[in-house]
Formats: structure tokens, C-alpha cells, sequence
């Protein structure tokens, strides 16, 4: 046994058994690096897009210079009308500038949002008016990204901000006038064309709608079928047919399902396009055979012994499915739902094909009112070219995987809380 | 010298003790039976003979396993030389999904016993052989080895360890899946395979372990209760325990 | 004393049961219903297709520049509808993801269900469950901001060109996002095959990887073809990473550095976007919908029987 060559050979599968170990090794390190590589690199990204650069500035409510015109209250005048109060602070602040288009490079530091901001501040301050106050006033949105990016532009000059602009920043910074503060914006805005006004709102409320929808649909048939399958159907034709059904379509791509949508809602029926009425329903197409191989698994591990127990007492087959097996698989269907629609809320292509791809400001108010969901307002604000939308992006994603991790984390409680071990 | 001997072997699960202070030898050819009731370590210790038991997670071995002298509990000890010369029988028959002769010649050759095809030809029939098979399939030698019955499964099972040419054979109640015909079959063959090799044998039926092997360890609750010689087991035990075990008290 | 139950409230609980029944009887047909909408509705519509493009010219045509027509009666579109550019696209992206996927997946599955502790198992199962949970318009997002500039910079620092929309870039990271996907398959199946086989592969001297690569994998074989079908599936019929990632103009080419479109890429773009609805541009979307969904369909059936019948052999 022990001759030279025989040492030798022994000796190779030693060392094919280490290798193969490391590459089985270097397969894990590699996807949990990826991992971490996708959310690092998004959160570092994404935290910018909670922040927002602000301007301190000195405003004066001055009516006159909102010049109502005959008949017309302060309040009637356009939120861009406002606007004219910042141009007045900011020329306060910088005498020196006179040249038109000087100015208009000054007036350029400024969100044009801003002016939205004062009218409502004045309306809820009416005595405001002719006064002066120091706000704070979110700063435009090349501004915004060149102090994120190197604060104050120190580095080097850019192509969307010129010189006179870096110095006028600086002069503001040194006397305490710029800073980054939370931006509130993005949890009380919805989309908007210019980045450091855009917020996520409209997109959550129109998610959590369309969940809505997708749970009331889904649920009742996805745990009717599976009960039907489960405790009633015989075996036979029917049944095998509807089961490869279910596993079939649990496999389809989820564009598919749009192309459905939009032919049998959209077309057919003629609801109203980008509505989270049809999303919700679109979606509920997509999670049904989750939810019923869910359900199915639940009923199935409840043992015979209880259904047995239920039976010989003189239970009908109903009424064991309802008070027995059904409320034991609960934990289990519930578990499953929440997965089903912690997917559904990260569909983005069957929802594109139904049209809630178009740009919708508004924050949703009902199931019929066109709005968009986070997944696709986050493929919007990714595909937009203008710098800003960047890290809104991330940011964006970041809202929704918080949200994923709660579901996630909600199902595991609950599967552990629940779990019996029959 | 004994082939085999344990010196205070405990084993544990975990937390949970399996086995005592187990210290037994057993001698070369001949057979040993392991017998007692279920649970009480048996099939554990026989494991512990080639380490099988380190394939179970949480599984603690203290002691020592003499092996020709060497103890084979020892770290540097290498486990994969170590089951080339202590094959194993498992319960129900396992062979591969593969065809009888690549069932046969799996350990020749990942061991590299031999140098070509018609060498390993040879180890093939004479290990087929040996465990009484040969006949019977030397013309579907190419068939799966699931294909076969039962008891041809396990003969078969024994021919592939005996292909690696071990000096000891490990027996875990090698027939209790089998009919009594296949089980005569094997009992026939262990007694053959006596003359060349070790056995040892954890059987759940006395009656075996009386036809078979020349010498019993009885256990119960994972200590080794009395070892004896065969005869002496079964006609006159020392242990009170031992007696009412062999007489059906319990079981 | 126990009353007995009066004749009048079992038949009242007998009519309720059947109404019950009927209800969950529906339930389960609507099931059906689903994948007949799908079947029928995609299909009409394809039909209308083919009616201004030739079913031959679609499924064999080298040139995708989709087109329409002007105005309504001129005959014939002066597009060009052929889609092998762009099953030529989807198969280069695919391809490159199950590169990734397959290895990765497979390995990763081997090491956790052969060789890790229950330590490491605990800890790296869920991270496999979170990668799997990311929505994949982030994966879409990881891929233009990340990994196509990188591509694209080390491309540049070897002297390549490497386009910015690449196939290598989309394929990468969809490779990655299928890896758990693979992963957990491979597991249930490995998990599958029975310990007395490796016990018998242990007790005869075998290395782990000896047992694994003799004895494990190739009884797991036929599940693991399985699974690989079910993963080339998933990345065919993948929509986000690729809109994101990859291009629209349909080159035919198998050049991983190369920008490539592919059938789910060219059906959003077909259909975003406020065009009339039977123009041939929309139709053509249902007909490359009809061409994923029976590609799709056929590699779900052959790898859920090839599944099964592994199953039905180890229980």
C-alpha cells in the first residue's frame, strides 16, 4: 500500500479535494461580494438623494413687489410669481451684480421651486407679509450636485456652473449661508422635471394602491383554488390539467402578464390605462399561483390525524377544511401572501406595458386616477440623463429595499412564531 | 494481538452521551457480533471503527480504536487510506446508479489499485466472486445495479467492498432489509469471507449472531454489558442482564 | 340531554356546503381561464400581425427596423420585422449569464449542502434570499451605473472597445441576479439524493469531492438539467436589466462587447408610448410575446417532467 507512487496518487486527491473545496468557497465569497458590491454602492449613492443643498436668504414679503394686478389677492399670484421675492433677496445680498445676464446667472443659484415654497409658507403665516424673515430655500439643481460632489466646487471649475457663480456660493458659504439638510421634498413631492424638487410620494402611494388591488384579487381565488385542489378535488383529469396550469404559469415571464393586461383590461375593457386598478389586477394574475402553491404546501403539512379527529366527529368535509386544516395553514398562507406581494411590489415590466410609464405629478387619489409605482419611477428617474435624477434613483431604491426588508422580515416572524412541529 | 481493539471509547451527541467507556477486542478472522436492543449503541460504535461517525455533525469521539496496533482515532490518522482497509455494509443495500461493474470498480479505482482495464477486469469477477454473485450476473455486467433483487443488491454491496481488498468488514445489520433465503445467502458468505477477512456484525437478531460469529458483545444503554465467546453468551451468560436480554424479557 | 340536530338545519348546512363548493370550484377553474386569456389574446393578436407580415419573414428575417406604414392603406410596411436579431440577442445575453449563473449557482449550492457548518449555512442562506428579493429594475440600475462603466473602462485600459450598452454588462449582472435562483434549485435537488449513497461512497474511501463529482452529481443530474432549463427560462423572459442595459438597435452579432437588443426589450419599446393600438409596430409586440411565451412554456414543461420523474426516483 504504502509504495511511492501510491503516495503520490493519494497525495493528488488530497489536493483535488482542497481545490474543489475552494472553488466551492470561492463561488459563495463571490455572490455575497456581489451583494454587497449592488447595495454599497447604492446606499453610498442613495443617501445623497435624501439630502438637499439649501440657500439661506434673507426674504422680505414685500406686495408690492408681488404686484397683484386689479381684483387679485396675494395669494392668487402664481407660485412662480413668488419667485420675484427671491430674486429681490438675492440681489439684496449681492449689490454688486447689475448686468442682466449676471443677474440671471444669480437668479440661476436658486431653485425655481423656491417660490412654491414662500406662498405657502405665507399662507399659513398671513402675517408674514411685509416682513422680513431669513428662509432657507433649496438651491437649483446644478448647485445642489456640485456641492455633493466636491463641496463648494473647490476642485475644479465645471461646465454648469461658471466661475462667478463658484465665487458668489463661496461668499454665501462663508458667511453661513449654504448648508445640506434633509430633504423633505422627496417624501412629500411626487415626480417633477427638475431633480431637487422630484419626491417619492406619488410613487408609494400609487404602489401601496396597487398592492391593495393585487391582495383583495389574488387572495380569496388564490386560497379558494388551493382549498378546491387540496381537500375536494378528486384525483383525476381536471386536476392534473389545472395543477401543470398553475406551475406553468407560476413560470411565465412577468412581461407576458402585461401583454395580457393590456389586451383583456385595456383593450377589452377599456379601464383607464396607467390606473393602479389595472395594475393591481395585472398583478394579481402574476401572484395567484404563488399564492396557491403556497396555500397548497400550508394545507398539505396540517397531518391527517387532525382532519381524521375532525371527521369522526361527525365534522362534513367543509367544515373540517374551515375550522381545522384552514386556521392551522394560516401562519403558512400568510407567510406565502406576503412574499407574493413583496415580489409584486417590485414588478416593473407588466405594469410599463399597462402604461404607468407616463410622467404623473400628482400623488395618486384613487384606484382609477393615473399614477406610477416605485419600481417603474425608479426605471424613469434611472433612464433620465440629467445628473440629479442619479441619485434619486438610489435613493429611491433604497425606500423600496427598507420596504422589501420589512415584508421579508414580517414573513419570517411569522413563520417562526407560528411554526408547529407536527 | 487483537485485530481490533477499543480502550475507553465515549462517544458523544452533542450534549448526550451515546457511549460509556467502551473497551473491547476483537480478534483477527473470526467474526463478532454486536447484539442488544435498539438504541444501545451498537450500530454507533461500529461506526466509530472506520470513522464514519466525523460524517455527523455534532458527533464527539474520545478514546482510543487500535487497529493493528495504531490507533486510528488519532488526528493525523487519514480517514480515506483508513475506509480502504475497513469497508462497511450498510443496513439496506445502497448501491450507486451506475452499472454493476462501475459499482464494483468504483473504489479500485478512485483508489488506483490498479493500472488498467484488464486488471480491473479481473478485480471485478474476482470480487463478484467472492460474494457469490459472479454467476448470476457475469452477463449483464453492464446493468444498473438497481435493477437487481434485494438480496443481490447486497451481495453486491459486499462485492464493491471487497474490491478495495480490506482486511476488515464491517456489518450493519446487513439483512434485516432482505427475505430469509437472500439472508441465508449472506450468513453463508460471511462465514466463507471468515477465513480471509475481519468481520464484525451488528445484528438485531440472536439467532444470527449465534449462527455466524464466534464472538458476542452485548450492550445496553450504550455500555458494553458482557463479551464472550459465542457458546458462552448463549448458553451460560454472567450478567443477569445478559440473560434476560437472550431470553426475551426484553428486546 | 343532546338534542339532536333538527332534519331542517342539516339540509340549510347541505345547500350552504354546495353553494360553497361551487364558489371554490370557480376559484380553482379560473386558473384555467388565465392561461386561455393569455393564449388567446396573444395569440389574436399575433394573428393580426402576420396578417401584414408574413409569419416566415418574422421568425426568419435578419432585419428588425419596425416601421409602419404612413398612412393605413398603403400595403405592406416599409418596415422590416425580422426577428432573429433579436433571438440572436436574447440567446448572446443569456448565454453570458448562464456563464455566471451556472458555476456560481451550482458550486455555491454544493458547498453549502456538502461542506459548510450549520454556522456558515445559517449566515449565508439568507443573504443568497436577499439577493433573490431584489427587485430587478435595481439590478437594471446596478448595471448602467456600475458594472458599464467599469466594462467600459477596462476595455479601454486593454485597448478594447467596449460599448457602453454591451451584452457583457447586461449578461453579467443577470447572471448574477439568476445565481440564487440556480442556487436554491441545485440545493433541493442535492439535498434529494439520499445519504445512503454517500455513506456507501464514504465508507468505501472516497474524498468529498470524489463522492460528490462520482456519485452526488450524477445522480442529481437529471434535476440539475432541470433546473438549468428553468434558469435559461427566467433569463430569456427577463424585461428590466436588459431595457436598462442593453440596446435597442438590433445587431445581429455575437459579440459579447457589442450592444444587442433583445425580444423583451424590443416589446417595451414597441409598446411604451402613446401609439395606436393596432398599428403593425404594437402587433408585432404580441408576436415576439406569443414567441417568448411558447419558448418559455416549452423549456417550463420538459424542465418540470424531467423534475418530477428525478423526484418520483428518490421517494
Amino acid at each position: 500500500m504504502n509504495n511511492p507512487s501510491q503516495q503520490q496518487w493519494h497525495q493528488s486527491r488530497m489536493n483535488r479535494e482542497a481545490r474543489f473545496r475552494w472553488y466551492g468557497r470561492s463561488a459563495l465569497i463571490f455572490s455575497v461580494l456581489m451583494l454587497a458590491i449592488l447595495l454599497g454602492s447604492i446606499a453610498s449613492r442613495g443617501y445623497l438623494g435624501f439630502v438637499q443643498t439649501q440657500i439661506k436668504l434673507p426674504i422680505v414679503y414685500d406686495a408690492k413687489l408681488l404686484a397683484p394686478e386689479e381684483g387679485q389677492t396675494i395669494m392668487d399670484i402664481s407660485a412662480s410669481g413668488y419667485n420675484r421675492l427671491v430674486q429681490a433677496a438675492l440681489r439684496a445680498e449681492f449689490p454688486e451684480v447689475t448686468d442682466q445676464t449676471q443677474l440671471h446667472r444669480l437668479y440661476a443659484l436658486v431653485s425655481l421651486s423656491a417660490g412654491g415654497q414662500l406662498k405657502h409658507q405665507l399662507a399659513t403665516a398671513p402675517d408674514l407679509l411685509s416682513h422680513a424673515t431669513d428662509i432657507w430655500v433649496p438651491a437649483a439643481s446644478d448647485v445642489d450636485q456640485c456641492i455633493k460632489n466636491d463641496l463648494l466646487c473647490l476642485k475644479q471649475s465645471n461646465d454648469r456652473l461658471n466661475d462667478e457663480q463658484i465665487i458668489w456660493l463661496r461668499q454665501l458659504d462663508e458667511k453661513g449661508q449654504v448648508h445640506l439638510a434633509f430633504n423633505r421634498n422627496f417624501f412629500t413631492h411626487g415626480d417633477s422635471r427638475t431633480p431637487e424638487q422630484a419626491g417619492f410620494l406619488g410613487a408609494i402611494t400609487g404602489s401601496l394602491l396597487t398592492l391593495a388591488i393585487c391582495l383583495l384579487a389574488s387572495f380569496p381565488i388564490g386560497v379558494m383554488t388551493a382549498v378546491y385542489l387540496e381537500e375536494f378535488a378528486h384525483k383525476g383529469k381536471f386536476v392534473d390539467i389545472i395543477e401543470v396550469n398553475i406551475n406553468n404559469l407560476a413560470a411565465v415571464p412577468s412581461i407576458v402578464f402585461g401583454l395580457l393586461g393590456l389586451a383583456v383590461y385595456i383593450n377589452m375593457m377599456h379601464m383607464p390605462r396607467s390606473a393602479p386598478l389595472v395594475g393591481g389586477l395585472t398583478l394579481a394574475l402574476m401572484i395567484l399561483p404563488v399564492i396557491i402553491i403556497a396555500t397548497r404546501a400550508s394545507l398539505e403539512a396540517v397531518p391527517p390525524s387532525v382532519r381524521d379527529a375532525a371527521r369522526a366527529l361527525g365534522a362534513s368535509p367543509l367544515q373540517v377544511v374551515c375550522h381545522h386544516a384552514l386556521p392551522l395553514s394560516m401562519p403558512g398562507i400568510m407567510t406565502g401572501t406576503i412574499l407574493g406581494m413583496a415580489r409584486a411590489i417590485g414588478e416593473t415590466a407588466p405594469l410599463l406595458m399597462i402604461g404607468m410609464v407616463a410622467f404623473v405629478v400628482d400623488t395618486p387619489t384613487g384606484f382609477s386616477s393615473p399614477s406610477t409605482v416605485m419600481p417603474v419611477q425608479i426605471y424613469l428617474w434611472g433612464s433620465s440623463p440629467e445628473l440629479g435624477f442619479a441619485e434619486k434613483t438610489a435613493a429611491g431604491i433604497l425606500v423600496l429595499l427598507v420596504l422589501l426588508l420589512a415584508m421579508n422580515a414580517l414573513a419570517i416572524f411569522l413563520r417562526k412564531r407560528f411554526e408547529t412541529r407536527w | 494481538m487483537s485485530k481490533i481493539s477499543s480502550k475507553n471509547l465515549n462517544v458523544f451527541y452533542g450534549a448526550k452521551q451515546a457511549l460509556f467507556d467502551i473497551s473491547i477486542d476483537m480478534p483477527e478472522h473470526s467474526v463478532t457480533a454486536l447484539i442488544g436492543p435498539s438504541g444501545c449503541g451498537k450500530s454507533t460504535f461500529l461506526r466509530c471503527l472506520n470513522r464514519m461517525n466525523d460524517t455527523i455533525e455534532g458527533c464527539r469521539v474520545e478514546g482510543q480504536i487500535l487497529v493493528d496496533g495504531k490507533n486510528i482515532n488519532a488526528p493525523e490518522q487519514d480517514v480515506v487510506q483508513l475506509r480502504s482497509w475497513i469497508g462497511m455494509v450498510f443496513q439496506k443495500p445502497n448501491p450507486f446508479p451506475k452499472s454493476i461493474y462501475d459499482n464494483v470498480a468504483y473504489g479500485p479505482r478512485i483508489h488506483r489499485l490498479v493500472q488498467n482495464k484488464h486488471d480491473l477486469d479481473e478485480v471485478v469477477e474476482l470480487s463478484l466472486r467472492r460474494a457469490g454473485l459472479f454467476d448470476e450476473v457475469k452477463d449483464s455486467l453492464l446493468s444498473p445495479g438497481t435493477s437487481l433483487s434485494g438480496g443481490q443488491q447486497q451481495r453486491l454491496c459486499i462485492a464493491r467492498t471487497l474490491a478495495v481488498n480490506p482486511d476488515i468488514i464491517l456489518m450493519d445489520e446487513p439483512c434485516s432489509a432482505l427475505d430469509p433465503i437472500a439472508t441465508a445467502r449472506i450468513e453463508e458468505l460471511i462465514t466463507e469471507l471468515r477465513n480471509n477477512y475481519t468481520i464484525v456484525i451488528v445484528t438485531h437478531s440472536m439467532q444470527q449472531a449465534a449462527r455466524v460469529s464466534q464472538q458476542t458483545c452485548f450492550f445496553h444503554m450504550g455500555k458494553v454489558i458482557e463479551v464472550g465467546t459465542t457458546s458462552q453468551i448463549f448458553t451460560s451468560p454472567i450478567h443477569q442482564q445478559t440473560q434476560d436480554y437472550i431470553t426475551g424479557r426484553y428486546g | 340531554m343532546i338534542k339532536k340536530r333538527s332534519l331542517q338545519s342539516v339540509h340549510l348546512r347541505r345547500t350552504n356546503e354546495k353553494i360553497v363548493m361551487a364558489l371554490l370550484w370557480t376559484a380553482a377553474s379560473i386558473s384555467i381561464l388565465i392561461t386561455l386569456a393569455i393564449v388567446l389574446s396573444v395569440l389574436f393578436e399575433s394573428l393580426r400581425f402576420f396578417k401584414s407580415v408574413p409569419i416566415f419573414d418574422f421568425l426568419f428575417g435578419l432585419q428588425w427596423s419596425p416601421q409602419t406604414a404612413m398612412r393605413a392603406d398603403q400595403g405592406g410596411s416599409s418596415g422590416a420585422f425580422g426577428a432573429v436579431p433579436l433571438f440572436v440577442g436574447s440567446m448572446l445575453i443569456t448565454l453570458i449569464a448562464m456563464v455566471v449563473a451556472i458555476p456560481a449557482g451550482l458550486l455555491s449550492a454544493i458547498y453549502l449542502s456538502e461542506y459548510a457548518s450549520r454556522h456558515l449555512r445559517d449566515w449565508v442562506k439568507p443573504m443568497l434570499e436577499i439577493l433573490a428579493g431584489i427587485p430587478t429594475v435595481v439590478y437594471g440600475y446596478f448595471a448602467i451605473m456600475i458594472v458599464a462603466p467599469l466594462l467600459r473602462g477596462l476595455g479601454a485600459s486593454v485597448g478594447l472597445d467596449v460599448a457602453s450598452e454591451s451584452a457583457l454588462a447586461a449578461g453579467l449582472v443577470m447572471g448574477i441576479m439568476i445565481i440564487p435562483f440556480v442556487s436554491s434549485l441545485s440545493d433541493d435537488i442535492i439535498t434529494a439524493v439520499p445519504r445512503s449513497l454517500r455513506d456507501a461512497s464514504y465508507g468505501l474511501g472516497a474524498t468529498p469531492s470524489e463522492t460528490i463529482k462520482h456519485v452526488v452529481i450524477p445522480a442529481a443530474l437529471p434535476g440539475i438539467m432541470g433546473a438549468v432549463l428553468l434558469a435559461i427560462s427566467r433569463a430569456i423572459g427577463e424585461t428590466m436589466i436588459v431595457v436598462m442595459a442593453a440596446g435597442m438597435s438590433a445587431n445581429l452579432t455575437v459579440n459579447p462587447l457589442k450592444s444587442v437588443t433583445t425580444v423583451t426589450v424590443q416589446i417595451v419599446s414597441l409598446l411604451v408610448g402613446d401609439q395606436e393600438f393596432d398599428s403593425p409596430k404594437t402587433l408585432a409586440a404580441f408576436a415576439l410575446g406569443l414567441t417568448l411565451f411558447c419558448v418559455t412554456l416549452v423549456l417550463n414543461i420538459i424542465a418540470l417532467m424531467v423534475v418530477r420523474k428525478y423526484r418520483e426516483r428518490y421517494e
